[in-house]
């Protein structure tokens, strides 16, 4: 808490609104953006980078190359936004869902979603169509699959949590299945490495396009969650004492899942199968700032799409060639996690 | 605000006529002690008060409006619950928890303002734990755990409270207290109704006793006149003695006291 009395009006109320940790981890963030764009075989100072993107604004006499524009913002700034929000969108969904299911093992994948867009994506490059319909065939198949386990927990499990997870499992099982028949019937000299390279995770084909559409389905669905935040928080003590105190724990699960399911496939569809991030970035957020949902949501979503920037930056910069980036996410990820683990504690109560 | 029921009926699949013609009222200042051997349906006859089963059959008034009638969030702001306390996965802080209570009085998209964040630390007062404010829930003992639930119900500002075993797994010390806490809320004017598997509390801290079996309430009347030797020893399927126990102090008095004698 502040002890010093800021007298400047709104911003002394912003300031003390929104915690400590969570400023300081919007500023890093802030930060990385900008340093992200510094980094890349063809060299471009601070200040280019700077008036590259303010001249889109404003009027500002043209003092680069060409190239250096075509780099700062066809190549590097739709791979920094789409690694923000495809990081942010995992994050937000795996809290989300973690509060939900009330179980810290629970990634967004739970329900189908990544192996929806596996199978998804397959088939569009097993069928020749161009890369914005393999996208879109990735983002719907990964909607149907959660779709299909949420119909199964409605009309066979009494909208019973447990009969989701299991329709999930059984969704996931059935998709990896069908993928699997597409590598096996993919041409193993050009479809067959391509669907893997899908698989493994990458930002090296997003384009500004991508970007944009990516963006209103995770900012909108991330509003909504932090909207209901409240009512999500309260879904922590448990069904009974939740409809005791009047939450409508229906409502919310459907609102809690379509927003995360909306985040997730929109995610997915442009950056592959990433895993990691959905699962351990909550608990890192929670070691931060604590299970309580109005927290956890921003300080996940901040925390992701940080994470995920800083492992793209990584992957595309390490080493001469580009590193796929689900890979690098667990390699960077599970060592960190560990060294998490030893000095920590406190995180949850198993 | 007072609870009344006619006629309520509930069935589980697989337990018919579970509860079978439920009859009884509460008014402000009542404590009513549920007592009834386990799987009566203590507990189902908690939930279908607080409108977590839907009943077959029966009314169920708070106030003088049906509880059918009323949405959950009304109904929270009228009836609080408090459950047993059970484990959590989440290390929540118990301010946290408290102000969950604060829920049916918050909008759906809002949260907890700088009033809600009052009534809580007040509860928290009420309850006697207010130094736990900030302790954690998975670190504080079963007693003080049991209390923050309470305080959890009184930060609802509801007037009627709904225990399910409020001193199960208690030592003493700790049933001593939220008994109290119980009879100084009668003396609020708050309308308690609680179960329990210990008929001496009823002498303790209520002022109404009902006996569940059969699906049925079997009697219904003042600590007295209900906890018998004959009705808890055909209640319980044991021999059971009620005996007046007499306490030396100054000035001298007389509680009673039930024991089960064995074979």
């Amino acid at each position: 808490m502040a002890n010093k009395k800021l007298d400047c009006g709104w911003f002394s109320i912003l300031l003390k609104k929104i915690p400590l940790k969570i400023t300081l981890l919007f500023l890093m963030v802030t930060g990385l953006f900008f340093i992200s764009f510094l980094l890349g075989r063809y060299p471009v100072t601070p200040d280019t980078v700077l008036a590259i993107l303010l001249s889109k604004v404003f009027n500002i006499s043209k003092t680069w190359t060409d190239t250096m524009e075509v780099v700062v913002l066809q190549l590097r700034l739709p791979r920094i936004i789409a690694a923000l929000l495809v990081g942010g969108a995992l994050s937000a969904s795996g809290a989300a869902y973690q509060s939900l299911f009330k179980n810290p093992l629970v990634s967004p994948d739970i329900l189908g979603v990544s192996a929806g867009a596996g199978f998804g994506a397959a088939l569009g490059m097993i069928l020749y169509y161009p890369w914005p319909a393999v996208q879109a065939m990735a983002f719907l198949f990964a909607l149907l699959a959660v779709a299909v386990s949420f119909f199964i927990s409605r009309f066979f499990g009494k909208n019973s949590m447990l009969v989701l997870v299991l329709g999930g499992l059984v969704v996931s099982a059935l998709f990896q299945a069908l993928l699997s028949i597409t590598k096996y019937l993919a041409d193993p000299l050009d479809v067959l490495p391509a669907i893997t390279f899908w698989l493994m995770g990458g930002l090296s084909k997003v384009t500004n396009t991508d970007a944009l559409f990516v963006l209103f389905p995770v900012i909108l669905p991330v509003s909504v969650l932090y909207l209901i935040r409240w009512q999500i928080n309260v879904l922590a003590v448990g069904d009974e004492e939740a409809l005791a105190l009047g939450i409508n724990i229906n409502r919310i699960r459907i609102t809690v899942m379509l927003c995360a399911t909306l985040m997730t496939a929109a995610a997915v569809s442009i950056s592959g199968i990433i895993g990691w991030v959905g699962l351990i970035i909550p608990h890192i957020a929670r070691m931060l700032t604590g299970p309580n949902f109005q927290r956890l949501l921003p300080t996940s979503f901040l925390l992701g799409s940080g994470y995920l920037l800083l492992v793209d930056n990584i992957s595309r910069n390490a080493i001469a060639v580009e590193i796929p980036l689900g890979i690098l996410t667990a390699l960077i990820g599970a060592p960190f996690f560990v060294f998490l683990l030893s000095r920590a504690g406190k995180g949850w109560t198993l | 605000m007072g609870i009344a029921v006619e006629g309520l009926c509930f069935n589980y699949p697989k337990h018919p006529n579970l509860l079978n013609g439920i009859s009884f009222s509460l008014a402000e200042g009542d404590v009513l002690c549920l007592l009834g051997p386990n799987g009566t349906g203590k507990t189902t006859l908690l939930r279908c008060l607080l409108g977590i089963n839907k009943i077959s059959r029966g009314k169920i008034w708070v106030g003088n409006r049906e509880v059918h009638k009323i949405s959950a969030r009304e109904l929270a702001r009228m009836v609080a619950y408090v459950p047993q306390a059970a484990n959590m996965v989440f290390p929540y802080q118990v301010i946290d928890l408290v102000l969950m209570g604060r829920s049916p009085h918050i909008g759906i998209m809002s949260v907890p303002a700088e009033k809600d964040m009052e009534v809580a630390r007040e509860a928290l007062f009420k309850a006697g734990i207010a130094h736990l404010e900030n302790a954690l829930f998975s670190e504080i003992s079963g007693g003080e755990r049991q209390l923050v639930l309470i305080a959890r119900a009184l930060a609802q500002q509801s007037e009627i409270l709904i225990m399910d075993e409020p001193t199960a797994s208690l030592d003493y010390g700790n049933q001593a207290r939220i008994l109290e806490i119980i009879n100084e809320l009668s003396r609020q004017d708050y309308a308690i109704i609680m179960t329990t598997h210990f008929p001496d509390h009823a002498f303790l801290a209520c002022n109404k006793v009902a006996i569940l079996k059969g699906g049925k309430i079997l009697a219904l009347g003042a600590p007295d006149e209900i906890v018998t030797e004959n009705n808890l020893s055909a209640l319980y399927a044991a021999s059971i003695k009620v005996v007046a126990a007499k306490i030396f102090d100054d000035p001298p008095k007389e509680v009673k006291v039930c024991i089960p004698l064995l074979a």
